[in-house]
């Protein structure tokens, strides 16, 4: 207790010098937890995106379907097994096929993938109720980066070609229903919608499908034949991976941000100890033991980042609030980071990520301090008072 | 109450050796207010410094309060100092970003004296030295005097059996010289402290009633003088 108050009334009588300090100390602490929340929240809304697009609560893969093999899709479909069906009937779960098939976008050749969906599926949340306009002759959606990419919009007719379930080439018009906006690019690149019923009939594949997106808490069966689950972790993992590599250039600014107010507090200890020698003297003559003294000036230097923690919290709450609350707007250029990112990215700020970051801080300067007062372990009274440094 | 025996102590000085004190066998008895005098380099400082268990002697043996200094280990010369000892210096050492009233109070918060306890005496000790109405200046505010007035009240705030002053005047004009001492002495006379000064100030030398004289490190005299009357010697 003694050493605190002692601590405290160095601190806030060096006035000028200690309030820059942790100014400067604070300015690191906003920053790394408004980096890590940028990131954090980036990860979060990517995934709840991607979620909510294409995996709900999860997929049944037909047996043969491998999204990384477009080649695979050829065989990869068939008949939902009875469970399956249940789900479907249910509208817990809802069935997806895929093909691949060609568009000639300005008379050139471009390979798409096709995907039937039900108009009336609210499971993932692809606008599929614009499907059930059957006005338009075979209505389709497509997402505005592939519309952007073969110039259209809404209301155009699209020559779309594929290969039937017995091998034959048949081709038809489709009628863009609608051009959608996504943050998710795997429902959006090379991808035309139609309705799944008569996307069977068109390939040949009666009530068959690729895979089934089962609805958000909806309980997989044990096991079914023919039909593999994959999870959301198994779902998920290339966007992990992709999450974490780009978390490497905020962990290489998290490092720099600590090492930043490491040196800041490292060089005040070295300065204050090499300023206040004659000081260390006078409290050795009036009976501070030397691991008292090394107690005191490692507490000082502890202290500024207690401090910095409360001048960080007074301005730093209210402006990552707002930063959570209002989000940042992204520009066009967010699609190239491979994410699904949306128009505005919200910070995540979790108490984990608050308290950790602050008490990780606090423990590095208390580190920091101590490093150069063991100095003063080695020091001789009388040097001391002399101003020396042995 | 201070004995040593054959006291030597040397300083290594590159390849050869400085002897600072050479067989210096002193002893100082409770209430006494003595002065090491002597020119720059006698080992004034030196003696004092071991007096004051701040160093060790090479050789020999410097006894304070029984206590044999050259075997305490750091923490217990800390706590000789701590309970028993108070020093004032030349350049006063007060703590800068401290206000008086926290600088006298700080060996007390050493001694974990409890709040109102500490405020009673720093008040007492302050009052004493004439500060009291300057409690919550800081340093920077006060002149020479006052410093080392304060200097003073954090020395014996605590009472201590001993109490070792380094050139305490050196900084001081006259006039300051005379009223520092004499608050010294009527300390000395009213709770029998032990006095060591180390100086060469004649301003103190007057006040002295045992001067030893050191030179090279080495006892030249040891004489009683007459107690000051404290009108002797004024400007």
């Amino acid at each position: 207790m003694m050493t605190l108050t002692l601590a405290l009334r160095n601190l806030l009588g060096a006035g000028l010098r200690t309030w820059l300090n942790v100014i400067a100390l604070s300015f690191s602490f906003v920053a790394i937890i408004f980096l890590q929340g940028f990131y954090n929240g980036l990860n979060d809304q990517v995934e709840r995106a991607t979620i909510d697009a294409l995996y709900a609560g999860g997929q049944y893969w037909n047996k043969a379907y491998d999204p990384f093999d477009p080649l695979s899709l050829d065989d990869a479909h068939g008949v939902p097994a009875p469970e399956l069906q249940t789900l479907i009937n249910d509208h817990k779960a809802t069935p997806i096929l895929i093909t691949r098939g060609t568009i000639y976008p300005q008379g050139r050749f471009r390979s798409i993938l096709l995907k039937g969906i039900d108009p009336n599926q609210q499971i993932i949340s692809i606008p599929s109720t614009l499907l059930r306009d059957t006005s338009l002759g075979i209505p389709a959606l497509i997402g505005s980066r592939m519309a952007r990419s073969i110039n259209l919009k809404k209301g155009d007719v699209l020559t779309v070609q594929w290969r039937d379930a017995h091998g034959t080439f048949d081709a038809r018009d489709v009628t863009i229903a609608e051009v959608f906006r996504t943050s998710v690019q795997d429902i959006d690149n090379d991808q035309v919608w139609i309705p799944l019923d008569r996307f069977r009939q068109l390939v040949r594949m009666d009530r068959q499908a690729t895979l089934v997106v089962l609805g958000k808490g909806v309980t997989p069966a044990a096991h079914i034949a023919d039909w593999n689950f994959r999870d959301l972790s198994f779902l998920l993992s290339d966007i992990h991976s992709l999450v974490r590599m780009k978390s490497i250039g905020a962990s290489i600014m998290y490092g720099l941000l600590l090492f930043l107010a490491m040196l800041a507090i490292f060089d005040t200890q070295v300065l204050s100890i090499w300023r206040r020698r004659k000081e260390m003297g006078t409290l050795m003559a009036l009976g501070m033991t030397r691991t008292k003294l090394v107690g005191l000036f490692t507490l000082e230097g502890a202290l500024h980042s207690a401090l910095a923690a409360l001048v960080a919290a007074l301005y730093g709450i209210p402006l990552l609030a707002v930063a959570a609350n209002k989000g940042f707007s992204l520009p066009n250029a967010s699609d190239s980071l491979g994410f699904a990112i949306g128009e505005k990215l919200f910070p995540v700020y979790s108490p984990f990520l608050v308290i950790g970051t602050t008490l990780l801080v606090c423990a590095v300067t208390m580190v920091v301090s101590f490093m150069p007062t063991r100095k003063i372990a080695h020091l001789k009274p009388t040097d001391a008072l002399r101003g020396k440094m042995t | 109450m201070i004995t040593t025996e054959n006291l030597v102590k040397t300083y290594a000085l590159g390849q050869t050796e400085l002897k600072a004190l050479d067989h210096i066998n002193i002893s100082v008895k409770r209430g006494e207010f003595v002065g090491l005098v002597g020119p720059s380099g006698s080992g004034k400082t030196t003696l004092l410094n071991i007096m004051g268990a701040l160093d060790a002697p090479t050789r020999g043996t410097a006894e304070i309060l029984g206590r044999k200094v050259e075997s305490l280990s750091h923490a217990e010369a800390a706590a000789l100092r701590n309970e028993h000892i108070g020093f004032i210096f030349q350049t006063f050492n007060l703590l800068p970003v401290y206000t008086v009233f926290e600088n006298v109070e700080f060996p007390l918060l050493l001694q974990h004296v409890d709040a109102p306890r500490r405020k009673k005496l720093v008040e007492e000790a302050l009052a004493w030295v004439g500060l009291a109405d300057r409690a919550n200046s800081r340093p920077s505010q006060l002149s020479g005097g006052q410093c080392q007035r304060v200097a003073i009240a954090r020395a014996v705030v605590k009472k201590p059996e001993i109490l070792l002053a380094d050139e305490p005047t050196a900084n001081l004009d006259a006039e300051n010289s005379h009223h520092i001492m004499k608050t010294m002495a009527r300390l000395n006379r009213e709770l029998q402290t032990t006095f060591v000064f180390a100086t060469h100030d004649e301003k103190v030398v007057g006040y002295l009633r045992r001067k030893v004289t050191l030179v090279d490190g080495k006892v030249a005299k040891d004489e009683t003088a007459r107690a000051h009357s404290g009108k002797r010697g004024k400007p």
